[in-house]
């Protein structure tokens, strides 16, 4: 039923690209797991691993989308709820080391252990169970944003004052996780996981699962975006992102709207940052810093801002590129990065997925001044 | 080496001072050369023996020991004192004080001392010159043995004491006189009690310390005069702290406002997401840094003047290629606020690494001029004058720029600009050429900062990164477009800033103040000083 | 368009390059890969950039003598631009893409924490340069830099000693390098009968750079009548400010001395000396030790740097002590395989640039003298102590509670990086 509402709520070309994005997820595991190593189509899992990488920040990019490309919130903090997500789901797997710290303390993870803890902090209690730490990865992000969202958006906290604040909520988050007291393994945060429900995270099986987890993660986050875009809702949030007094002018509580949307948003951030930290093997505060935040909002400009399938093809691109040219060309790949930002704002000011309408609009027009 | 056998050096030597210098007799060769074989604990000796001679050659030695210029020449084994001229050392014989030559470093040998010796040397140097016609000497001999305190060394202070002429020496004599007693076993209670009164009379930290070692006294009246003395000083020195803690926000806010200025034109008025912004700061930076380079290879004397000389140079070369930037990129992106904030963030990275790949990715030296090194005592705050210049560069370069705005016709077109734009054009104003050089003024003003940050800070291709977080913060906080939110908005987060680190940490502290912006927003959406009218939506 | 032929060209003349190197040997033999692990942008590259070129020159120097095993020597360097997540990202693209015999990288702790598990996961080879806090052990690192007891602890009995410091500050960056020394540190103090009134310990956030606060409270801590000392972990890219604002307040290091564990010539060179003269750091090299090995690496560097002003610190020497042993220990076992140079490694011994030799032990550690040094006006150091012989480096700290009854010996039939001498098994309290 549900399902069905989410479907026929999306637009045919986006229908095309979730399918894309499920193949994408499910082909490689199938040559992954039944082809073997060696033959021409077997794809290894450290390249599972990596494109898994790039389909989280691909989600992180879609939430990001969400507020900025519809409501036009320009958020520079939402790498925070993806850390924190993130963090949720280090706290669960460090927990599930066990006594397989090089301590050998079965409740203490090792930092605290050479930290002299002597027992758990309070927050700490229940990440030792999966059913516990799951809703908590779209709990605490979205607690946050709606502490941060009622206040802000009641206050009426628009345009750049909105962006500063969020940025100076990631910052602040940042510095207290870096602090050794905070209790989360400080600026080492964590790292040598072991299983993850029983799985050893190493594992080739495990890692092809976390994969499939991440290409069905996005593809049900383009879904539900799909969704929520195409619907009467969706029209309202586009109208607050143009014109927000009007619509309060008209009656509407704009409030809401935004505080909806930035909430569904943190929460997709933070799932995605769950399954972004078993796959890279670590969380640290580093991922808050407001770069990471400012970062993400560059991947949504250079893929197409206010359309669902720009995001994603941005954070895979962009990600990709990082990944090639910090190998190929250590020495001078920030100029290229540098460039290719700078390129992207002046020559394709839609992004990637706006090129296409970009050269049919110049080609059209060449055609009308060619008879002249 | 124990420290009672340097005391017994101290006591030798000051007593045969006190009793106007009846010269012990020594091969001042012999002594000299000890001075440069053996390990640091025989130069200990050497270093007394020297000072106890009573040579008159025993204090210009001394010093150039304690100074590091001090050399052995391999060649004929002469002991030599090097000072620098060019590239090379011009020598003088240790022995007779006469010329011997010039020759490079490399080709001497360096008497080596470490920590203590440097201490040793300075109490022997100090003692030397008790009286000693420099009155500067005088004062330093006299706050070495109020700290010093050895008993044996009373005599001679009460001697100098006694010869002393100038009031604020005889003062310090005075003190030192009264930390000695305070400490000795010999002194009355009545002596004691009349030291309390006259260290309690100095009121600086020291003071304190000792105050409240004698706060442990067994003697009953002692204790509760050292305990009263104590108390009240406490007293005072709080005030003093709280004081300080005002200082150091306000050359915090300095910096900060510094750091801050240059973007509330572009982003304040101008309406850029400048990401670039840091850089600009940085190229300032490294503007000093060449000229700081050029002068020491081509013109030495001129040291002093070089953060002068590169004020006016990091202003043009910043707000150049603020020109520059506008007239490429960001002037076709008027209109999409959000965009500039993507081209400029590309634009941080390529000048980032730019400047990696010129000057290589490690720290550059910035050196200080001497009229910049030090401090001096304000009451019992320690303002050091590189932060006090500070602090007067930001005041003075946030007035001129006020004065450009308001008084000249640029300042008018930027306004006029700045305000709107299609009516600014009607008018005839060339907004094109305003919005150049207006990016380029911000971007300039960036590059000033960055002479003055290149003082306390790296100079290093990272330096931008850690100020343009706080910039933000400052002119968001002091009210978008508008330059006294970003003056006030700059202070109150410095001077807040400093007074939660010493209760909170310095981590804590930073924490706290960003949450308090976040509220600050909350409770004004656009600041402190809110524009008015249409332009905010 | 533009940056599609740059990038073409740049790759063709990177071929080129290439090809006229391997044309020198005339051997159709593959050659052997060396991954280099470091930072080249962000904010680690101010310290790791000039690793990555000192492996560069040691394998163009080995190359130079005729390669390894009758192969020759190839750099595959990386750029993990000081991204925590990117560093396990490129040690696996290293090992796996690349095939790289060993690595050679890392800088800050949570780098090596990062790529740890891909290292035992692949099983490859680490060489990690860096002084670092202790509390690890692992089969597939080796430490060529300094433990807490090569240190940190002999600089405080120096200056407890020969200064007679009574009142101690523990300054440092708050990260686990710092807290854990500092924990050490504590400890020991107090074994050696200092009151805690008598220890003030601060830490700061990273590039913390408004030090007026705690230079005054230095201060104030130091005018209790008791000589006093400051021992800073404070972490790179904060000092420069840290020792501006000393010199600035005039702190003098006959009065309250700096011993620092994270300042060595490079970061010196970014700060007028003048004022700091005499303050300290320990270290196990420093560039101003005069052995003819020495002066050879210094000239060496210089001329393949071109540049007569760079400077040469610890972690470099680290990293040639060991290269060089990993060739060694490839000579000895025959083969690049991991394995095998795993265990061919242990008890391997190469010179020092100090004059000595360091071995690499059984707990993938390596022995080094350790050297106090003064801080001079020209940026360089003066040794004014030195241990008389190596010093072992201790991986599991004997002030911590949880970890002075573990050991580490990666020998067989022992093969444990976490024993516990008490309960006699492996595994940490062996439960």
């Amino acid at each position: 039923m549900i399902t069905r509402f989410l479907w026929q709520g999306v637009d045919r070309k986006l229908r095309w690209f979730i399918a894309l994005v499920l193949a994408a997820g499910i082909v490689p595991v199938l040559l992954n797991l039944f082809t073997p190593p060696g033959s021409a189509l077997h794809v290894p899992a450290w390249a599972l691993q990596l494109v898994g990488k790039y389909l989280c920040y691909a989600a992180l990019a879609l939430a990001v989308d969400l507020v900025w490309g519809y409501c036009g919130i320009l958020t520079l903090g939402h790498a925070a709820f993806f850390a924190l997500g993130g963090y949720c789901m280090g706290m669960y797997l460090m927990r599930q080391i066990g006594s397989r710290g090089v301590y050998g303390n079965p409740i203490l993870p090792d930092f605290m252990v050479f930290l002299n803890y002597k027992e758990l902090p309070w927050f700490w209690r229940g990440f030792d169970h999966f059913w516990f730490a799951a809703p908590m990865i779209v709990i605490v992000p979205s607690v946050l944003a709606l502490a941060l969202g009622w206040f802000a958006f009641r206050s009426r906290v628009t345009g750049v004052y909105l962006s500063i604040i969020t940025q100076a909520m990631t910052f602040a988050l940042m510095l207290a996780f870096f602090r050794n007291d905070t209790g989360l393994g400080g600026n080492n945060g964590m790292t040598d996981f072991k299983d993850i429900l029983g799985f050893p995270v190493q594992a080739d099986g495990t890692r092809a699962a976390l994969y499939l987890a991440s290409a069905l993660m996005l593809a049900l986050f383009l879904l539900i975006a799909g969704a929520i875009v195409g619907s009467r809702f969706g029209k309202a949030l586009t109208a607050v992102r143009d014109a927000e007094s009007r619509m309060r002018f008209l009656g509407y509580r704009v409030e809401g709207y935004k505080l909806f949307v930035f909430v569904l948003s943190a929460a997709m951030a933070g799932i995605a940052g769950a399954l972004y930290v078993p796959q890279v093997g670590i969380i640290n505060p580093s991922e808050f810093a407001p770069g990471n935040s400012i970062e993400a909002v560059l991947w949504v400009a250079v893929g197409g801002r206010g359309t669902l399938i720009g995001p994603v093809i941005g954070a895979v691109l962009v990600n990709w590129a990082k990944t090639y040219l910090t190998g190929a060309l250590p020495e001078v790949w920030l100029f290229a990065l540098g460039g290719l930002f700078i390129a992207v704002t002046l020559f394709l000011p839609r992004g990637v997925v706006g090129l296409w309408a970009q050269l049919k609009a110049g080609r059209e027009r060449s055609r009308r001044v060619a008879p002249a | 080496m124990t420290p009672s056998r340097v005391l017994t050096g101290m006591v030798s030597l000051i007593t045969a001072l006190a009793l106007a210098g009846a010269a012990v007799a020594g091969d001042l060769g012999t002594l000299v050369v000890n001075l440069t074989t053996g390990g640091f604990g025989d130069r200990e000796t050497a270093i007394n023996a020297l000072a106890a001679s009573g040579e008159p050659r025993a204090a210009p030695i001394l010093e150039a020991l304690g100074a590091g210029r001090l050399y052995v020449r391999p060649a004929d084994k002469a002991v030599v004192i090097g000072k620098a001229q060019g590239n090379q050392l011009d020598l003088t014989d240790a022995l007779t004080g006469k010329p011997a030559g010039t020759a490079s470093e490399d080709a001497l040998q360096r008497v080596r001392i470490n920590n203590r010796l440097r201490g040793v040397i300075d109490d022997a140097v100090g003692s030397l010159t008790l009286l000693s016609p420099d009155p500067r000497m005088r004062r330093s001999a006299a706050d070495s043995l109020f700290k010093q305190r050895s008993p044996s060394a009373l005599p001679a202070v009460e001697h100098a004491l006694a010869a002393e002429k100038d009031a604020g020496i005889k003062r310090a004599f005075a003190e030192a006189r009264a930390s000695i007693i305070l400490a000795s076993n010999d002194a009355s209670k009545a002596q004691k009690l009349e030291a309390i009164s006259v260290i309690r009379g100095r009121g600086d930290r020291d003071a304190m310390g000792f105050l409240q070692a004698a706060a442990s006294s067994s003697d009953a009246d002692i204790k509760a005069a050292a305990t009263a003395a104590a108390g009240s000083l406490n007293q005072t020195l709080a005030v003093w702290e709280a004081a300080q803690n005002v200082w150091y926000g306000i050359s915090l806010g300095s910096v900060l406002l510094l750091a801050a200025i240059g973007l509330a034109i572009t982003f304040g008025t101008m309406g850029v997401i400048n990401m670039a912004h840091g850089e600009m700061v940085m190229l300032g930076a490294y503007t000093t840094f060449v000229v700081q380079q050029v002068i020491l290879a081509y013109a030495p004397g001129l040291f002093d003047a070089s953060i002068v000389i590169a004020l006016p140079l990091a202003f043009l070369v910043a707000g150049v290629i603020g020109v520059l930037i506008e007239r490429s990129v960001i002037r076709f992106l008027y209109g999409r606020p959000l965009d500039t904030l993507l081209a400029t963030w590309g634009l941080s990275l390529v000048l980032q690494q730019a400047v990696r790949t010129i000057f290589g990715p490690t720290n550059r030296e910035v050196r200080a001029p001497s009229w910049m090194s030090g401090s001096f005592l304000v009451g019992q705050i320690d303002v050091t004058y590189g932060r006090l210049w500070i602090v007067v560069f930001a005041l003075l370069v946030f007035a001129v720029l006020i004065l450009v705005l308001r008084k000249t016709p640029l300042g008018l077109h930027m306004r006029a600009v700045t305000q709107n734009r299609p009516m600014a054009a009607a008018m005839g104003i060339r907004t094109p050429r305003v919005d150049a050089l207006t990016f380029g003024l911000g971007s300039g003003i960036a590059g000033l900062a960055g002479v003055a940050l290149s003082q306390i800070d790296n100079v290093s291709p990272n330096l931008g990164q850690g100020y343009i977080i706080d910039s933000f913060m400052v002119v968001v906080f002091g009210g978008v477009g508008n330059l006294f939110g970003t003056l006030l908005g700059a202070t109150a987060l410095g001077i807040a800033n400093k007074f939660l680190e010493p209760y909170a940490g310095a981590v804590l502290g930073k924490i706290l103040v960003l949450v308090f912006i976040i509220l600050f927003i909350q409770r004004r959406p656009r600041g402190m000083f809110a524009l008015k009218g249409r332009a905010v939506e | 368009m533009k940056l599609g032929s740059l990038l073409r060209t740049g790759l063709v003349a990177a071929g080129l390059l290439a090809g006229a190197a391997a044309g020198a040997f005339a051997q159709d033999k593959e050659p052997i890969k060396v991954g280099i692990l470091h930072s080249l942008s962000g904010t680690m590259a101010i310290s790791e950039t000039t690793l990555k070129d000192v492996m560069l020159m040691l394998i163009d120097e080995q190359n130079k003598k005729g390669g390894l095993l009758g192969r020759k020597l190839e750099a595959v360097v990386v750029d993990p631009a000081s991204n925590w997540p990117l560093f396990a990202e490129k040690a696996r693209e290293l090992l796996q893409k690349d095939k790289v015999a060993a690595v050679f990288g890392c800088w800050t702790s949570v780098s090596r924490k990062s790529v740890l598990p891909v290292f035992e996961e692949l099983n490859g080879l680490l060489f990690y340069p860096v002084q670092y806090e202790g509390e690890e052990s692992s089969r597939n690192v080796f430490y060529t830099g300094a433990a807490p007891n090569q240190q940190a602890i002999p600089a405080v009995d120096y200056l407890m000693q020969n200064e007679g410091v009574k009142r101690w500050v523990l300054a440092g960056t708050d990260y686990v390098y710092p807290r854990t020394t500092n924990k050490i540190l504590e400890a020991y103090l107090k074994m050696k009968g200092v009151k805690a009134e008598d220890i003030m310990i601060n830490y700061t956030p990273f590039g913390h750079s408004d030090w007026q606060s705690i230079v005054a409270e230095i201060k104030k801590f130091g005018s209790a009548g008791k000589k006093t000392a400051v021992v800073s972990t404070i972490n790179g890219d904060a000092n420069v400010p840290f020792y501006k604002e000393l010199a600035n307040q005039g702190i003098k290091a006959k009065d309250i001395p700096v011993v620092a564990f994270s300042v060595g010539e490079e970061e010196l060179a970014g700060i007028d000396t003048k004022p700091l003269v005499g303050h300290l750091a320990a270290w196990n090299y420093f560039e101003s030790v005069k052995t003819p090995l020495n002066e050879q690496f210094i000239k060496e560097w210089k001329a393949f740097t071109k540049n007569p002003k760079r400077v040469t610190n610890d972690p470099m020497e680290a990293h040639m002590i060991g290269f060089n042993m990993w060739v060694q220990a490839v000579k000895k076992a025959g083969s690049t395989d991991p394995d095998k140079v795993i265990d061919a490694i242990i008890g391997v011994s190469v010179p020092n640039l100090t004059g000595g030799y360091a071995t690499m032990m059984p707990n993938h550690h390596i022995t080094k003298p350790v050297l106090i040094g003064e801080i001079q006006g020209d940026g360089q150091f003066d040794v004014v102590w030195q241990t008389p012989g190596e010093v072992v480096g201790d991986e599991w700290s004997d002030y911590l509670p949880d970890s002075k009854n573990l050991i580490s010996d990666w020998r067989k039939p022992m093969n444990c990086g976490n024993f516990n001498v008490a309960t006699g098994k492996c595994g940490g309290k062996g439960l």
